[in-house]
């Protein structure tokens, strides 16, 4: 099959789910209200709390979401074959992302752009917002262990990637420096940044480098790790001004420059898929498609986090309460869209099926980067007359910045959450930068080389999967918060009740088979890992239980409430 | 066409400061707050060597003393003689 048709069946489906499926929850579930004034007007600060413009705020919010997590985790899922990964990606984004994207903003925007946290404390109870900061923590954990992996791997198998990766942190800080100190136009810098990162790019291809295959006794990936930790802890104590935002800017226009590129080398190119629809040959150690799947991609269908960008920061933006349906559905959307192309790259990317099963035919989880990276360049080279090798090196520096990027925030919000712990806990050496930054970087460690048996790089997506599970759980909380405002509104509850028993439902069994091969494998680490996130689990869904039972009953009892 | 360029500008410089405006409010207020305490450092009993330079700059900063202060956790103004609410 033509993967032209896959990309239009694909934002078909994505376009229905806009047009007809959020206008019915806009309309008849969420009850969005032209007139009603948002956070963003009656709590205005010119800080926090500033109304935009929805196009802009799309972008950021778009921007925000996106990151590596829908590019890996399709990466990886094909290898079930390219239909189970469209299907949960386009129904998971039309069914399940979008409405909790669109969910959480609205619930967010109705009570005062409380974030998803403190709403779950308000709406569901203390007991619950316990879970979700312990489900925050371990997905913090997780994500900063698994994408330094993940870049660690990436700059191995592309070795142009080292350059661009290191130089745009430069390229940042300089953003950083001509805006704030220089107060030079932001379009010019713009222009000079991105330049400066594809010239980057081109340079890196010429001058690939590496790191010696060991030293002191660590090869190569473990070097990665470790170095990549020691300046994610530097980066999380800089000036947000110096180097977050820049980045994230950069990384944003990045994005969108990139996906351009890529959507238009498919259309011009019009590859083949050369995988099959159904692996019936996966590798001996992949677990079955149900229910992996559903937690091998999560970004992309639907994540949690997202919940937490559009409860922390979009709600308090938003300047009108219709405007939800294009910020929150529509975000979600972009990210689909991300998914898709992944999916694309790594089954049309490739020559003939041969070469396809040679690249899959790896132990599971397959460097679903490395497939993204290969396949994508083949088709941008294909299609755009790029020489395949300096393709391959854009699209490694694309993913290995997203998950840069995620990392630096990660590590700095998991510091925060230990200096809060310091301070609920009066621990006075947990509430200093110095430790608190210390101890999230040795704790993200302590899993990166865990995760691979005690070898950095080595399994590190062995916890893929796991990743997974907890931000799919995270998900299942936000959609347990929806739910329960809707039922104290007196609305219809299906349209989220049901994605979350089905999160509940592949979450625990998916759980279950993964704690199995971690026992089997000795691994000691994710096997604590694994009970911790089971029982967070079966907490959220015994809560959920409980918490439907007694906004029922206060329903019954009363008005509508909320 | 320069109305198009301004308009593009207009879009990247909010979608470069939106996400942010918060973090880096907050950044400022905590360098200014430093700044306050070594203003005000000899008056609150820090000695302050450079104290005969902050002395002029007092006044400039009387107008932020009250929110200092109570955003530092004191309902009251610490200094002696010195009252603003």
């Amino acid at each position: 099959m033509n993967a032209i048709v896959l990309l239009l069946v694909g934002l078909s489906t994505f376009a229905v789910g806009y047009f007809v499926y959020s206008k019915f929850l806009a309309e008849k579930i969420y009850q969005l209200d032209p007139d009603f004034e948002t956070p963003a007007h009656t709590m205005e600060d010119g800080i926090d709390y500033v109304p935009s413009r929805k196009i802009i705020l799309w972008g950021h919010h778009f921007a925000a979401v996106a990151g590596a997590a829908p590019i890996v985790g399709p990466g990886i899922a094909v290898v079930w074959g390219w239909l189970p990964a469209f299907l949960w990606v386009t129904l998971g984004t039309v069914f399940f992302a979008g409405v909790h994207d669109f969910g959480a903003l609205w619930a967010s925007v109705r009570n005062r752009g409380l974030s998803v946290g403190a709403l779950t404390e308000n709406i569901v109870g203390q007991r619950a917002r316990s879970i979700f900061m312990i489900v925050i923590f371990l997905l913090l954990l997780m994500v900063n262990a698994v994408f330094a992996n993940i870049i660690a791997n990436e700059h191995i198998s592309v070795p142009g990637s080292v350059i661009p990766t290191w130089a745009v942190i430069a390229v940042a800080m300089m953003v950083g420096w001509l805006i704030y100190k220089k107060g030079m136009s932001l379009l010019w810098v713009t222009i000079i940044g991105v330049s400066v990162l594809y010239g980057a790019i081109w340079v890196g291809d010429i001058y690939p480098l590496s790191l010696p295959e060991t030293m002191f006794g660590l090869p190569a990936a473990a070097q990665w790790v470790i170095i990549l930790f020691v300046y994610a802890g530097i980066a999380s104590i800089l000036p947000v001004w110096l180097l977050l935002q820049p980045r994230d800017y950069i990384n944003g226009i990045q994005l969108f420059i990139g996906l351009g590129l890529l959507y238009t080398a498919i259309l011009i190119a019009a590859p083949e898929v050369v995988a099959p629809a159904i692996n019936s040959n996966p590798p001996a150690n992949a677990p079955p498609l149900v229910p992996l799947l559903f937690v091998t991609i999560a970004c992309g269908a639907i994540s949690g986090f997202h919940g937490l960008v559009a409860s922390g920061t979009t709600s308090k933006q938003l300047d009108k309460e219709t405007d939800g349906r294009f910020v929150g559905y529509f975000g979600s959307v972009g990210e689909g869209t991300l998914a898709l192309a992944a999916i694309i790259a790594c089954t049309a990317g490739f020559a003939t099926v041969a070469d396809w099963n040679a690249f899959y035919s790896v132990p599971f989880p397959a460097p679903g980067l490395t497939a993204w990276a290969q396949g994508g360049a083949a088709i941008m080279s294909a299609g755009l007359g790029l020489p395949a090798g300096l393709a391959e090196t854009l699209l490694a520096v694309m993913g290995i910045l997203f998950a840069a990027t995620t990392m630096d925030a990660g590590v700095r919000l998991q510091r925060f959450i230990i200096q809060e712990f310091g301070n609920i806990y009066d621990i006075p050496v947990l509430t200093g930068r110095t430790i608190s930054t210390l101890v999230a970087v040795g704790t993200c460690l302590l899993l990166a080389f865990g995760a691979g048996g005690g070898e950095a790089g080595a399994g590190g997506l062995v916890i893929w999967p796991l990743f997974g599970t907890s931000n799919q759980l995270l998900a299942g909380l936000t959609l347990m918060v929806i739910t329960v405002y809707l039922i104290k509104l007196r609305r219809p509850i299906w349209f989220t009740a049901i994605p979350l028993t089905f999160l509940m439902v592949m979450t625990v069994p998916a759980l279950l088979i993964q704690l199995v091969g971690f026992y089997n494998d000795g691994n000691w680490l994710l096997v604590v890992m694994d009970i911790l996130i089971l029982v967070a689990s079966i907490l959220v869904a015994l809560e959920a239980l409980a918490a439907f039972g007694r906004a029922r009953r206060e329903a019954a009892a009363g008005p509508p409430t909320g | 066409m320069k109305k198009w360029l301004a308009g593009v500008a207009e879009l990247l410089r909010e979608f470069y400061a939106a996400p942010f405006r918060g973090a880096v409010a907050r950044a400022k207020r905590e360098e200014d707050d430093l700044f306050m305490l070594l203003v005000f450092s000899e008056m609150v009993g820090v000695p302050n060597p450079a104290s005969y330079y902050t002395l002029e700059l007092q006044p400039l900063l009387y107008e932020d003393f009250h929110e200092w202060h109570k955003r530092m956790g004191m309902d009251h103004s610490p200094i002696e003689g010195f009252h603003c609410c």
